[in-house]
This record gives structure tokens, sequence and C-alpha cells, in this order.
């Protein structure tokens, strides 16, 4: 990239380290991922390193293994609306992401959840939509497992619509005539018909400040990367290498030219983790300890069991990985994304890679589950980041610390200057909503200055 | 009876107020009604100078008249987290549409963002199920039956983890210990819920669950559930009498009643002398007339505010008031005013100036 050019700009988010099996809790700097005090640290970490969003993510039922609650990770969350209230009541122009599940939810409760969040934060407010089909979810809910798995796209593309319907029901912000006692024209009644829902009626809140709150989407397949170059503004990837990012990135860039979208209207933002260490030897040594940290002995072997389908608590960790068949339960591990389609396939490759790099149940679990990481001194990652921003791989990253509350502290105080000091971060907010930290258009603001609905 | 606790004092904050032309008052700052300012502001206040609590009403329809429009109430609750101190914050949220689950855990959020201050308003949704698409229109009987089951899951996932679920043993790899979590496996007659909770035990154990005792349906539900029943009166001894009637339906319910706060709705607007209060109130009338409100209603200074307050607490008509300002702005206004002050949380008289000429 030349550097007479404007260099492209890093997008940087914050995701909250609670519940998922890569925050370390073991460690003593380790605190809460409950308590209000961690919610705030973290939000106004990133809020101080001029980050774009922070993202909380959710989940509606505690994970199982074997038939019991999982007990190795950390457990127990808040609710995501209620946190991202709160917090914007600590910071003043952090965007506030949350994933809420379309499943689960009903789109006028949605539209007025996060209008409401729109509205108090001053236009800060995002949406991470995912979907749920499964009836282990839907226990927890009246309607239960209800939706088939092929429809899930099907009904998130509804919500999506029904909400932004329901947030265009007010054609105007109120206006206020004392004199005349006019309170604002009547908001129309919105009707919505499809095949999952028929709403109608008037919504109860006028537009918010940023037209439609930010929508997020994640998912990988094609369906999934159909639905974010029609409705979404950022998706999060799961492509670190930066080939591979690169892939991604033209192929959904690609798709936004026949929904009348451009490059700019949709950021790639791909999860990554981060070491820093004072030298590279040093950082190298840090990410390996904390690897072991996140793939205790107890959990190397739960790994397995997701794959095996068996009780292998008989096992060593430290030890050969088991030489029995992997039985055909499916559902050993409930609550998060199953690991293997084949277990058997996966069972055969996973002992071929142990033998020939003769690594133990805990060495080969480790590496098979490691994400993408950008690990060296803090000029080092800065470099890395730059790197695959302005090489076409993404739009910039959603920083995943291994620590809560304090694991964004070390990059926002020594990656952030370095990024700064290229060029490629911004040196202050220059807008205050989210879309404008994102370089999002206002879906009400078009080029024309008219409305679009 | 035990000895009487001091009077618990609590404002609701609807829109601009109660009166449904508040919003043409100049300083009503309807402007402002879907910003975090303007709610901040009705909030802090009260919390500042020294209310108990405070209520959001909710509702996803849409006011019939006046300022149109309603920003999320448990939102709002949320977003005044961490602007206040001391007082509790009541957010209304109907189970009509709503899942339990959903509701349990962002109750509880609101509980741990304010380190114990959260309660929650059990309210039902009539007339809006167009809106969700969803189901048939309820009857009273439904509604509340439904309610009633939604207040059963509610409570019970707050239980489901108890308080030292969380270990986080390195010698066993353990983060929490599972047996101390609990599947409520709810099975009634509108809902089904597994659990257990994804949010742990809130510091309060339970927050306040409040419901308004307005009719045989929600009477039933509330003497069983609530720790805070609101009922409406229309005079002093309507008041005591509704109180009675109430404490000896939790009594009969198999509770304490000692342990059930009843507070009464008391409709209010101040001014700095009682002519203007008058005179206020009746421009509002001109503007939109409403009907006879039946209610408890003072309008006055808050110094004639005070003295109702001390009739209240002294004739043992309420456990303490629901202040329904009928405009928002002009109550905070008046709020330094009313300010419960030491001798009054003791129980004592504000004593004569000994040099004050006596009339």
């Amino acid at each position: 990239m030349p550097d007479t050019q404007v260099r492209r700009q890093v997008h940087l988010a914050a995701h909250f380290p609670g519940v998922n099996n890569t925050t370390v809790w073991r460690d003593p700097d380790s605190g809460s991922q409950i308590d209000f005090d961690s919610f705030v640290h973290l939000a106004r970490t990133a809020e101080r390193g001029l980050f774009d969003f922070f993202f909380l993510a959710e989940g509606l039922r505690l994970r199982e293994h074997r038939d019991r609650i999982h007990d190795l990770d950390v457990v127990g969350r808040p609710d995501t609306l209620t946190v991202l209230n709160a917090l914007a009541g600590v910071t003043t122009r952090l965007g506030l992401a949350g994933t809420i599940n379309t499943t689960y939810n009903e789109p006028f409760e949605l539209a007025r959840q996060f209008g409401t969040l729109d509205h108090l934060s001053g236009g800060r407010a995002a949406w991470n939509a995912v979907t749920s089909s499964d009836a282990f979810t839907g226990e927890n809910f009246r309607r239960g497992g209800y939706l088939e798995h092929a429809k899930r796209y099907t009904r998130a593309a509804e919500v999506i619509d029904a909400t932004r319907a329901l947030w265009d029901g007010w054609s105007a912000p109120p206006i206020v005539d004392r004199d005349r006692g006019i309170f604002t024209a009547a908001p129309a009644t919105v009707r919505f018909h499809s095949d999952q829902f028929d709403i109608e009626g008037p919504f109860v809140l006028p537009p918010s400040p940023q037209g439609y709150p930010v929508l997020l989407q994640a998912g990988d397949s094609a369906e999934g990367r159909e639905f974010a170059a029609a409705k979404a503004d950022a998706i999060f990837s799961m492509h670190g290498e930066l080939e591979d990012g690169q892939q991604f990135y033209r192929d959904v860039k690609g798709r936004l030219a026949k929904y009348g979208r451009s490059r700019d209207d949709l950021l790639i933002l791909p999860a990554a983790t981060y070491v820093l260490g004072d030298t590279p030897a040093d950082a190298q040594e840090r990410a390996r300890h904390i690897r072991r940290q996140q793939v205790g002995p107890q959990t190397a072997l739960a790994f397995l069991e997701q794959v095996w389908g068996r009780d292998l608590s008989g096992y060593d960790p430290d030890g050969p990985l088991p030489d029995v068949d992997p039985a055909d339960n499916v559902n050993i591990t409930r609550g998060r994304v199953r690991h293997a389609k084949d277990p058997r396939a996966v069972a055969d490759a996973w002992r071929s890679r142990a033998e020939a790099e003769g690594l133990s149940i805990r060495e080969l679990i480790i590496a098979v589950t490691a994400r993408q990481q950008f690990v060296g001194t803090p000029a080092e990652v800065a470099a890395e980041i730059d790197r695959y921003v302005q090489h076409d791989a993404c739009d910039g990253f959603v920083l995943v610390p291994h620590l809560t509350p304090g694991g964004l502290d070390d990059f926002v105080e020594k990656v952030v200057p370095e990024l700064q000091d290229r060029g490629s971060f911004r040196t202050e907010y220059t807008g205050t909503t989210l879309r404008e930290h994102l370089g999002l258009r206002h879906p009400h603001r078009t080029s024309e200055g008219v409305r679009a609905s | 009876m035990t000895a009487r606790r001091n009077l618990l004092l609590g404002v609701e904050l609807s829109g601009t107020g109660a009166h449904p032309a508040s919003w043409r008052r100049p300083d009503s700052r309807a402007e402002e009604l879907f910003t975090a300012g303007y709610w901040l502001d009705a909030i802090t206040a009260a919390d500042r100078y020294g209310l108990d609590l405070v209520f959001l009403p909710d509702s996803f329809a849409l006011q019939p008249v006046g300022a149109l429009g309603r920003l999320e109430a448990v939102g709002v609750a949320a977003r005044a987290a961490a602007a206040t101190y001391r007082i509790g914050l009541i957010p209304q949220v109907p189970v009509t549409h709503t899942e339990p689950f959903h509701v349990s855990k962002a109750v509880a959020s609101v509980d741990f963002a304010t380190l114990g201050r959260a309660g929650w308003e059990v309210t039902v949704s009539r007339g809006q199920s167009a809106l969700f698409g969803r189901k048939a229109e309820q009857d009273e009987v439904s509604l509340w039956a439904e309610a009633d089951e939604a207040v059963e899951v509610v409570t019970r996932l707050w239980d489901s983890w108890e308080d030292d679920a969380e270990i986080r043993d390195a010698a066993t790899g353990r983060f929490i210990d599972r047996d101390k979590l609990h599947y409520i496996d709810y099975v009634g007659e509108h809902f089904s819920v597994k659990g257990p909770s994804i949010t742990p035990r809130p510091p309060q154990g339970q927050p306040i669950v409040v419901i308004r005792a307005a009719d045989p349906h929600s009477t039933a539900v509330a003497v069983r559930r609530a720790d805070v029943i609101r009922v409406a009166a229309a005079d002093l001894a309507a008041a005591a009498q509704a109180r009675a009637e109430v404490r000896a339906a939790v009594a009969a319910a198999g509770r304490d009643p000692d342990r059930v706060s009843v507070l009464v709705d008391l409709d209010v607007h101040l001014a700095a002398t009682e002519e203007n209060a008058v005179v206020d109130v009746a421009q509002l009338e001109v503007w939109t007339p409403t009907a006879d409100p039946n209610t408890l209603r003072h309008i006055g200074t808050a110094d004639t505010l005070r003295e109702l307050l001390g009739r209240i607490h002294a004739t043992g008509a309420g456990d303490g008031v629901v202040l329904r300002p009928l405009a928002v702005a002009a109550f905070t206004a008046a709020l330094p005013k009313l300010a419960p002050r030491l001798r009054d949380r003791l129980g004592l008289p504000r004593p004569v100036d000994r040099y004050a000429p006596t009339a």
C-alpha cells in the first residue's frame, strides 16, 4: 500500500471475556465476570483506546457436558441489553453491541429494546442478530425448539425486516407545538405480514439517533454470507489467516453490489486474541502459558469427549490419545457449537497428528483449538494488525482478551499508540454515533438527503 | 402489629406527568422525552432528595392522548443505575408477551448494576396481541393466571443458583459447584421452563416484586406473591381500609403481613403557593379535561404535602405512598422542599422557634 495514500483505518472492538473457554479464570489477575464493575472497567478501557464498540455475547441455556452442567469454564452472565444500557451511563462515545437471539424474542420487543438503547445512548447501539434452532435452548422458552433448522435465516431476515418496519413507524421525531396542542403527527399503523409474523399496530418510539441500530452478523455458510451482504452493517468472521481472510473479504464484499450496496457498507471484523511481550521470545512464552491455562487437564479431556462421544475420564491428559473408536453420541456436549460432524474422521485425524508430532491429549487439544492470535511486542502486533487491514484481509478486529476485566489494559496502553503512529488509527473520536465511528451511512439520510423509507 | 416503620416514599415517573396535558406546560421538556438527560434529571433528583423508590410505568401500547411514546422501562432503570446511589429502581415489565426467562435475567441484572436496588412491577398487556401476532387476546382471568405463573418462574430462576455456587477451585479445574445450580423444571399451563438461569443469584437474592391490587384477579396474585402491593383509594379512611383488607388477605394466604408493604397512590401537583398549584391544575384541565381520578390527591405546596404525608403515617393509611406527579418537571423542582429530613425519619416534629413571635 503506497504511503502517499491515506491509510485505511483500522476498526477495533472489544469483546467482554465472559463465558467461553478462552477466558482464563485461574489466573490471579482474573476478576468477576458478573459484577458490574468488571463491565465498567473493560468498557472504559475500550473507550480510552478509542475503540468503535464494546461487544457482549449471549447464551440462553447453560452448557452441559455428559448431561450435567459444564463446570470447567466461566459460567454465568447478566442480561445483554441491561448491561449495555447501564454501560451507556459510564461511557460517552463507545458503541454498545450485544448478541440477541432472533428465535426467542419477538420483533416488537426487539424494536423497542434496541430503540431504547439507541435513544438512551445517543446513537451507540448495535445488535448482533443470531439464530437458534435447537430444542435444548428452547426448553427455557414457551415457544420451545419449534424452529426448523432450514428456517432460521428465513425467520432472522423476517425479524430484521419487521423491526425495521416498526422503527420506520414514526415518520419523524415528535414535533411539540404547545400552543396548538399538537404532540407530533400520530404514528401510522405498522402492518408487517410474513411467513412467521402478523404484526399490526402503532410503534411506541420515535426514530432513534441512528435510524436503525447497527446490525452485526456472524455466520460463515453461503447462506450466512448472503444474509450479511443483504442486511448487515458488519460481519464477524473466523478467517484469521491473511490469505484466508482476503478470500473471505473478496467473496463477501463481492456480494454487496446486487443489493445496491458498496464496499464501505459492510465491515468485516474477525475475532482475534493477542499476547504482548517485551521481546518476541517473551511474548511466545506468555502465549504458551496462557494456552495451558485455557486448556487445563480436565478441559482437554472434556474436549476430547466431545468428539469421542463417551466418558474418557480414565485417560491421562498428559498421555496418548485413546485407541478406542468414538461412540455415536453427538449430543455429549450441548449448548455450544459442536466440534465434529463426523467423529470417526476427526478422531483418526487427531490420532495421526498426535502420533506424528508426539503430542499428548492436552497438547493436541491446545493445537487444534488454537484461534487467530497476534503474539509479539506491541510494535509487532500493531504492524500485523495494520498489515491485515491495508491488504484487504479485513477492516479491523474484535479483540477477545483472555482476562476479565483487565485483559485489554496493555493493548490500549501499548498497541493503540503504535497504530496511531502508523497513521492507521484515530487519535480522537470524530463522531458521536457508532455509525459515524464505523463510517456507515444513516439509513434515512441518503445522498439525496431524503428519507429512504 | 410491630412498630410502624418510616413511611416509604415512592414516585412514579410517567412521561411528562400523570396528567395527559402536562407536556404542554412550558417547563415540561417534552422535546427531550426520549433522551437519557430527561430521565436522569428526574430520577437522580428523587435519589438525591431522599425518596425511597422510583416506579417506571411501561406498556407496548401507545398512550391514547397526550405526549405519545415510551422508552422501555428496564432500559431506563439500567441507564440510571450508575447515576444513582440509594433509590430503588422499579420498572414495570408486562408478562403477557414477554418470556419469563428474559424478565428474570433483566431484573437480576439491574440488581447487579445497582448493587441490590432493583424491583419489578408485574403487569399484564390488554389489547396488544396484534402487536405480536402470536396468540389471541386473553380475558382477565387468563391474563392474571399467566402472570401468576410468570412470577413463579422468575422467582424460581432467581433462586436457581445458590449464592455460593461460584467456587473457582483450581485444584479440580471447576469454576462452579454444579450441585449448587438447580433446574427449576417448571411446567404450567402457560409456560414450561427448564432453567437454571444464565445469571447468578442477584445481590438481593430476590429483587422486590410489586403488584397493583386493582381487581380480584390482580389482588389474588399480589397477596400471594408481592413484596410491595400498590392500592388506590379516594381518601385516607378508604386507604386505611384497603390496607387492612390487603393485610388480612396476605395473612389468609399464609404470609406475614408485616413483610408486605402497602403503598397508596397519591396524585400530586406542587407549586410555590396553594393558589398557584390550583391555577396550574385548572390550566391542565382546560387543555385536556380528565375524569375524576378517585385517588388521593394533593394540589398545594411542598409544606402541605409534608403535612398530608404525616397524617398518612399517623393514621396508618399506608406503609408508604407512590407520588404521581401530574407534571414531572414541576414536581422535580419542588423536591428539595419535600426532602425527608432527619427529624422526620426519627418521627420528631419540627420544633417551634423559641424566639419567634407567637400568634
